[in-house]
This record gives C-alpha cells, structure tokens and sequence, in this order.
C-alpha cells in the first residue's frame, strides 16, 4: 500500500466521518420529538402519582393512560426512527452482518413488492388521498347523524310522554304526524343495506350531481341519524322515571325538564355507544367504491388493479382501519371507564 | 283546630280509573286541606293513598272529580300547572335527587330558572337552609356521596327553596335504613311546628299521632275514616281501620 493511497483513503474516512456526523445530527434532531413523548408520559405520571397522593379519583386513572400512552407512542416512534438510520447509513458505517441484511432486504420479495405497489408512480397517495376522503366522509356523515339523530329521538320520546298530557289540538296533530315520520324514517333506513341507500341517493336523487363527497356524506348521515336516534332514545327512556316526576314537581315544564335534568344524565350513558357508532361509521364509508368515491378502501383496490398484486395494498387497508379503530376504540374504554367510575347515583 | 283557616286544597269526588274502570285506584275521594293542616294519610298498601297524593299536583291524571288548588281547578286546560306545582313542594320515596348536580345546585336549579333570582341570591337562601337542616358542609357533594337520610333532607329543602304553600311526602322514610328515619322525621316536624301545610303519606305511625293534626285512614281508592289523630288511634269507628291498627301497631 503506497503512501499517496494511504492519505487518499483517510480523506476519503474524514469525508465520510462528515456525513457519518451529518447524519447522526440529523436523526438525532429526528428522535426530539419522538422523545417528547415519553417526557410528556412522565410528567403526566408525576401528575398522576402526586393526584393520588391527593385523592384517588378517577383522572388520576386517565392521567396515568395518558401517561402510559404516550410513552409507548415515544418508544414506538424511536424504534421506527432507528430502522430509518439503519436503512441509510453508509454502508461501510454499519456491521457488515446488518449491511448483508440490508442488501437481502432490498432485494427480497417483500420490498420489491412494496417498492412496486407504494412507491413506483407515488402509489402511496391513492391511499393517503383515500384515508382522507374517509375522514372528511365519516366526521361530516357524523355530525349529521347525530343532528338526525337528536332530533328524531327527541319527537319520538316526547310523543310518548306528552301524548296523554297533551289535551289535543294544533300542537298534538303536528307532534303526531313528525312522530309518525320519524317511524317511517326509522322503519326504512333500518330495514334495508346501506350500500343500496347510497346507489339510491348517488344514481337516482342525485343523479344529477357529481359530488361524490356530498352524496356519500349524506347517504351515510342519514343512515348513521337513525342508529344514533335509537341509541339517544334509549338513553332517555334508562334515565329513572323519579329524576323526570322531580323535575316536573319543581314546577319545570316539559322541555326544561328535558334540557337541565333528562338530556344530561342521558348524554352520560349513550356517550360510548355514540362513540362506538362512530366507529362502526368509518368502517361503513368502505362501501363508498359502489359510487365511485376514492377513499381508503377504493384507493387500495385502484393500486391492486394497477398492480396486479392484491396482497400489500389490501393487507395495508385493513392495518390502516385496524389501527384506526384500536385508536378510536381505546378513547371509548377511557371514556367508559371514566364514566363508570364518576357515575354519581 | 285549624277548621277555620282557609282551604288551600280541595278536592272532589277524586276518580283514577285503570283498564276502563277495572282497576279503580281512586274512587270518589272528597276533602279538603287548609292551611297550617298537617294530613297524614295512612292505610294498607295498593288502598290509592300515594295516588291520591300524586294527583294533587297532577303527576297522576284523575279520571274524574275536581281538584281545586288557591281556588283555581288545577285540572282545567286554562291552567298554567307548572305555575301551581311550583307552589307545591313534593318529596318522593325515592328522593329523586339530580345526580348529575351538587347538593347546591340541586336547591338553586328551580328557584334560578324559575323565580328568576341571581345565583348569589339562589345560593345564599339554599345555604341557609342547608343549615338549618345541618347539612351545609355537603353543598359542594354530589347526591352519590350522601347517606339516604342526608339525600332525603336535601330533598327536602329542594322543594322548600322554592317557598311552597303545601308540602307533599309521598313515604318519604319508606326507602331509609331504619336508624335515618328518625333524622328526617326531625326535619319534618320543625316544619310542621313553623306552620307548614303538609300532607304525608306515610307507614309512620309515631309520627302521625305526634305531628299530624289530621289523620286520613284509606282503603280501596276511598276515604274510609278521617279524624284527629287522637280519635284514629285512641277512637277508632271502622272495622277496617281497627285491623289495620292492629297490624301495624
């Protein structure tokens, strides 16, 4: 080894110790948010342990899952970060048994396949675009659903109540006919496949629009609307007969005693089961493929028709949806928790 | 002794009909309540007494008969009856309590929304009667952190808050473990003794001798035999109310 090669060699070392350094700077720049994670966790740990000290109530619990959460988030976050590093090293900067890894990884099935079905053509965005076109979907269809749903419950309960108590008249004929309404709403809605109602309102109400979004936000409100009016009546009707005759005696009417003492109580018991109704409503949108509409589901299944290959966009959908809804439903047990510890009977 | 002050609550040939008239709950109920009266309704279970009382305030509707209340038919459609149940503080076997709500909101709800007073002004009667049912130390609890006699006397001056002409208890110490009757019986004669119209349906015996100055045996929807306490228990005419007495006493 000559002299001149040797001097070569160690700039090309130094040159490369630069971009070593580049890097880890870098990554490490990375890993600060991640990190703010488990710090975060561990502040509301310590918030949580000096409540408890205090007294042990019941967000002393969710502060301590919080807490847990978000250190697990952190972990998960670095562990995906330090993959990245170890997939751009230098070579020469990484154990030759990780460098051989990597090169077999590259060459493998599985990356060739999730190089052709994800990033070949940006693919990825059908999926990305799609995801969105599901949130935008099932967040309006929701907020309709449940304006539905508050309404139609709020007629059929007041019927009920209010049909001996009314002595007849104006108001008692209108009462019954939305009464009867909202029961024909009910009937229809609950009684036939919600695919079908959205091909009814896209190719025959609609047939003139072409804004997919729309027409889906509403085929699925509509829907959602008379799942949720019965999950609201039945947190009514399981609110204890005495806390109404109370409110009456007070000397509230009936729509005070609606407002201050019955919608609140009720609100507590139906607030998971309208949580879980907005879970089971962003699985539903994967129907939204029979209008045309790319969101998630339909954007998996535009690259497996691109592709070919149906294993990695479809298996990529239902992880998405999976962790979705682990998310959404994880929310829905603290709330259940919290609102059975904090249940004031 | 208080048959010449006014008549508050007046009520005739009281009728609840179930099942068209198969099951009759109330038949043909008449009297009158004055004011400073305390009535106490006694008489074996499913006789119509909680009926009767609930019809009072028209949570039960009556099939027939007519209730007039300060002189106005409660049960003409012309009647404003949240208007008149404001004037009538009723207190349940069950307390019925607003869970949802502090011992203090529970007392301010009604006389804020109702009577149109400030939250200082709400708070401070609230207060003041809390104390004097000893229990201003738990404005802050909610009902779950109450014991049954506490959750009861707080119903109690619930329905005092909003200054009511007549008191309604429909077995208010049925639901109390033995050793709370007493502190809710306590609370319901000093109200008796400040002068208080009240009518209680009540299993109390003790408490009807004591407290009542009229007592009202029923049995079978009707009224069998009405009269001072005195007479009731030292005196009693009716066949029915000796063996009623005989059970209970």
């Amino acid at each position: 080894m000559g002299k001149q090669s040797e001097s070569k060699q160690s700039e090309l070392i130094m040159v490369s110790r630069k971009k070593y350094a580049a890097m880890i700077l870098l990554f490490g720049i990375l890993s600060v948010p991640a990190s703010v994670f488990p710090v975060l966790g561990l502040v509301f740990g310590i918030i949580a342990i000096s409540m408890y000290v205090k007294n042990n109530s019941v967000k002393t619990l969710m502060m301590a899952d919080v807490g847990k959460t978000l250190g697990l988030i952190g972990l998960i976050l670095n562990l995906i970060i330090t993959e990245i590093e170890l997939l751009f090293f230098p070579l020469e900067k990484i154990p030759s048994w990780l460098a051989k890894y990597r090169e077999v990884f590259f060459a493998s099935d599985f990356w060739l396949d999730f190089e052709n079905n994800f990033l070949t053509d940006t693919r990825y965005t059908y999926i990305g675009k799609g995801l969105l076109t599901t949130f935008q979907v099932t967040i309006f269809a929701a907020l309709l659903g449940i304006g539905l749903g508050v309404v139609v419950a709020l007629v059929r309960s007041s019927y009920e109540t209010l049909k001996d108590e009314l002595k007849g008249g104006f108001g008692k004929a209108v009462l019954f006919v939305l009464y009867k309404i909202c029961g024909v709403y009910l009937t229809v809605i609950r009684g036939t496949p919600v695919v079908v109602q959205l091909m009814i309102i896209y190719f025959v109400i609609f047939a003139s629009s072409n804004n997919k979004v729309l027409v889906a936000v509403l085929a699925f409100g509509i829907n959602s609307g008379a799942y949720v009016a019965e999950i609201i009546r039945g947190g009514i009707m399981s609110v204890d007969k005495g806390q109404f005759e109370a409110g009456r005696s007070l000397g509230f009417g009936y729509v005070r005693t609606m407002a201050l003492i019955i919608i609140p109580q009720a609100f507590k018991t139906v607030l998971p089961s309208l949580a879980n109704e907005f879970i089971v409503l962003i699985k539903e949108t994967s129907v939204s493929g029979y209008i045309g509409l790319q969101e998630l589901t339909k954007g998996g299944d535009i690259i497996r028709s691109r592709t070919y290959s149906a294993f990695m966009p479809l298996i990529a959908v239902a992880l998405i949806y999976l962790v979705i809804v682990m998310f959404f439903s994880w929310l829905v047990s603290l709330l259940e928790r919290g609102l059975k510890k904090n249940e004031r009977r | 002794m208080n048959a010449d002050n006014e008549v508050i609550i007046s009520v005739k040939d009281l009728k609840k009909y179930y099942d068209d008239g198969e099951v009759k709950a109330l038949d043909g109920v008449t009297t009158d309540i004055r004011k400073g009266e305390v009535v106490v309704v006694i008489g074996p279970s499913g006789s119509g007494k909680s009926t009767f009382l609930r019809s009072l305030n028209l949570l039960e509707r009556p099939t027939g008969g007519t209730i007039t209340f300060d002189g106005e038919d409660i049960m003409s459609p012309a009647t404003d009856i949240n208007k008149l149940r404001q004037k009538m503080g009723m207190v349940f076997q069950h307390f019925n309590l607003f869970p949802h709500l502090t011992v203090l909101r529970n007392m301010t709800i009604a006389p804020m929304k109702l009577h149109g007073l400030s939250k200082d002004e709400a708070e401070k009667k609230a207060m003041a009667l809390l104390e004097r049912v000893g229990l201003d130390d738990r404005a802050k609890a909610y009902p779950s952190q109450l014991s049954g006699g506490q959750k009861q006397r707080i119903a109690i001056v619930r329905a005092l808050a909003m200054d009511p002409e007549v008191m309604l208890f429909d077995e208010p110490t049925s639901a109390l473990d033995p050793e709370m009757v007493g502190e809710v019986l306590d609370v319901m004669k000093k109200l008796a003794d400040a002068g208080m119209t009240m009518v209680c349906v009540t299993h109390e015996m003790g408490f009807a001798r004591e407290v009542g100055t009229r007592v009202i045996f029923m049995d079978c929807g009707t009224i069998i035999e009405e009269n001072t306490p005195e007479e009731i228990f030292g005196n009693p005419q009716n066949e029915r109310l000796k063996s009623f007495l005989k059970k209970v006493l």
